[in-house]
């Protein structure tokens, strides 16, 4: 199956000079002002591997209601995606929770 | 000493009732989880991807650039906490978490004003990357400049549907249909009440000619809707009223129907809830000028009901003055006889609006059991019906035990409202009947920072 490129659509240009970030070990570009949801929806066609089969999810509600948009950061936190600012260096995982629930190693609800 | 006054939400409802309070002298806390004060409607971008007011809220800027603005004036008296949950309301205090960790926070007087989220429908593929709310699509163009695909379809059973499709047309966006699930004959049923305020059904005409202008495809009252696709959105179908199937390709489909009041931390602090059946959900009892149930426990805007920015304004306004009357603060009685006039010229309103979109019970008809109910654990409708089968009472928090819908971590926020419609359709009940799903803290998964766990 190919990823889709991208989800979203930029229709407004931010001013500001890019910056860099990574997706799975894969850097890409953002612009400052990007939430992670649009970051990585610019580039590919889903936010997060599913816990419990194998679909990708891509957020849904965008505010910060509907919980599918978790990522994981390096340092090992979780964030939503749709309410945290990309930052110049930020290195995202996305399959961590699919990963964990897999080996049930960790209660992830 | 001065009475610990806290305000949850900087919509317009908390915004409002926060500098009416200050403008007494009276000192308050305004707590938001976002970053900025605007609430949903005049959320703002957040710094880097800021446009002109004019951009981002078309005729409604004015009272955006007011909303933001009005607090700058008390700054003294204000203690207000950006990027902050109050994930719980127990015995007088709330408890706070922020990126600077997690402390509570007593107060004598309590306003809730928490605001609303899309009310969902699940149909066939709308857990696919590309499926999302109304909201959503409005949210990624206002706050990121972005349309949340190359060619969207809008789905939706209220005044959001017209207006998000007028604005991504607005803004160059490719629409490839604009599906209304409702009837058309409940938009004529709805006019004439809707009429009580004729500036918001011409900005709604002003919509529905935009989306002309751009020659969109408008259809009513749809139903047995599904997304196709293997990984992505592929396509949209959906059946007309006359039985006709319909395809469209696309790569993205925005779609909800109607909204819900957020009523969370409400229940939470104990206040006594009524079934409201013109908005068909469960509400806050809200006494005059927005006292609930409970003594020192306030709800204003949306969460208190579905009534629309303006409504949320004037009723900040007026339960600021219940809080300060409840305090011994005296209040200016003349002007608060205007803001009650004023509101109750909504209340027609209203009525009118909730005719022209009335909730769509066609969409529960012919669900497969197969189909994904609760996003969050992936529970199928068909084991929600197992398990109610043999289990009673038909009562969707009980139910939720049993099933786990409604137990990941949105809380039920998503598919709460629908798993009740469809145990009060599959049994025959009122939708009463089938009850609601209560709170329970924290009300959205809180992270400690260094550790997994939610
Ligand atoms: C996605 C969406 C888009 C909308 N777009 C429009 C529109 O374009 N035009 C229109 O007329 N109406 C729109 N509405 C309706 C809109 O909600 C109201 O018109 C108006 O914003 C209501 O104001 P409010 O102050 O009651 O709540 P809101 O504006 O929703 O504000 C509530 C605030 O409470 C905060 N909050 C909630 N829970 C917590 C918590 N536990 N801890 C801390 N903070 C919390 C939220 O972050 C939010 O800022 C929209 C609604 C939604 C959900
Ligand atoms: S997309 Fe719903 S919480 Fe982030």
């Amino acid at each position: 199956m190919v990823e889709r490129p991208q989800q979203f659509q930029r229709l407004y240009e931010f001013g500001a000079e890019p910056l860099t970030f990574s997706v799975d070990g894969k850097t890409l570009e953002a612009r400052p002002g990007e939430l992670l949801l649009t970051a990585i929806l610019l580039h590919r066609g889903h936010v997060r591997d599913f816990e419990f089969t194998d679909a990708k999810r891509a957020g849904f509600c965008f505010m910060g209601a509907c919980q599918d948009c978790w990522v994981t950061l390096s340092d090992g936190s979780r964030v939503r995606a749709c309410d945290t600012l990309v930052e110049n260096g930020m290195e995202v995982l996305t399959t961590y929770e699919r990963n964990a629930a897999l080996e049930g190693q960790e209660d992830v609800s | 000493m001065s009475p610990s006054v806290v305000v949850v939400g900087a919509g317009p409802a908390g915004v409002r009732a926060t500098a009416a309070i200050a403008g007494k002298g009276v000192p308050v806390t305004l707590i938001d989880e976002g970053a900025r004060v605007g609430g949903q409607i005049y959320r703002q971008p957040p710094p880097g991807a800021e446009r002109p007011p004019k951009d981002l809220y078309g005729s409604e800027a004015a009272k955006a650039v007011a909303v933001h603005g009005c607090l700058k004036e008390f700054k003294g008296l204000i203690d207000y906490r950006p990027s902050t949950l109050v994930w719980n309301v127990f015995k007088g205090q709330l408890d706070l978490k922020s990126a600077g960790g997690e402390e509570k926070v007593p107060f004598d007087r309590l306003l809730i004003a928490t605001g609303a989220f899309d009310r969902v429908i699940p149909f066939p593929g709308w857990t696919l990357p590309g499926v999302f709310t109304l909201g959503a699509a409005q949210i990624a163009l206002k706050a990121q400049g972005v349309a949340i695909g190359r060619k969207v379809v809008l789905v939706g059973a209220g005044p959001l549907l017209p207006l998000v499709a007028s604005q991504y047309l607005k803004a160059g966006a490719e629409v490839a249909a604009v599906i209304d699930v409702t009837p058309f004959s409940a938009k004529v049923a709805g006019f004439w009440q809707m009429m009580s305020k004729p500036d918001v059904v011409l900005r709604g005409l002003g919509y529905l000619y935009e989306i002309r202008k751009h020659r969109v495809p408008v259809f009513y009252g749809a139903r047995n809707l599904a997304v196709d696709g293997s990984q992505n959105v592929e396509s949209f179908s959906w059946t007309s009223s006359g039985g006709k199937s319909h395809r469209v390709d696309c790569d993205a489909v925005g779609a909800s129907f109607g909204l819900r009041s957020e009523t969370q931390l409400a229940d939470l602090a104990g206040c006594e809830f009524e079934f409201d059946h013109l908005l068909r959900q469960w509400l806050p009892i809200a006494r005059e000028g927005g006292r609930t149930t409970q003594e020192t426990v306030y709800v204003a805007g949306d969460c208190a009901g579905i009534g629309g920015a303006d409504v949320a304004e004037l009723q900040g306004d007026l339960v600021a003055n219940s809080i300060l009357e409840d305090l011994g603060v005296s209040v200016d009685k003349e002007r608060l006889t205007v803001v009650e006039k004023r509101l109750r010229q909504y209340s027609r309103f209203r009525a009118g609006m909730e005719r022209a979109y009335p909730f769509p019970h066609h969409l529960l008809d012919d669900l497969p059991e197969d189909l994904m109910l609760c996003r969050c654990e992936g529970i199928k409708l068909g084991h929600l019906m197992e398990v109610d089968a043999k289990t009673s009472p038909h009562d969707v928090n009980r139910q939720k035990a049993f099933s786990r819908v409604g137990l990941g971590r949105c809380q039920g926020r998503v598919c709460g409202m629908a798993a009740a419609e469809i145990l009060s359709k599959f049994n025959g009940s009122s939708i009463e009947s089938a009850g609601r799903l209560r709170g329970q803290p924290p009300v959205k998964p809180i992270t400690f920072t260094g550790s997994s766990a939610t």
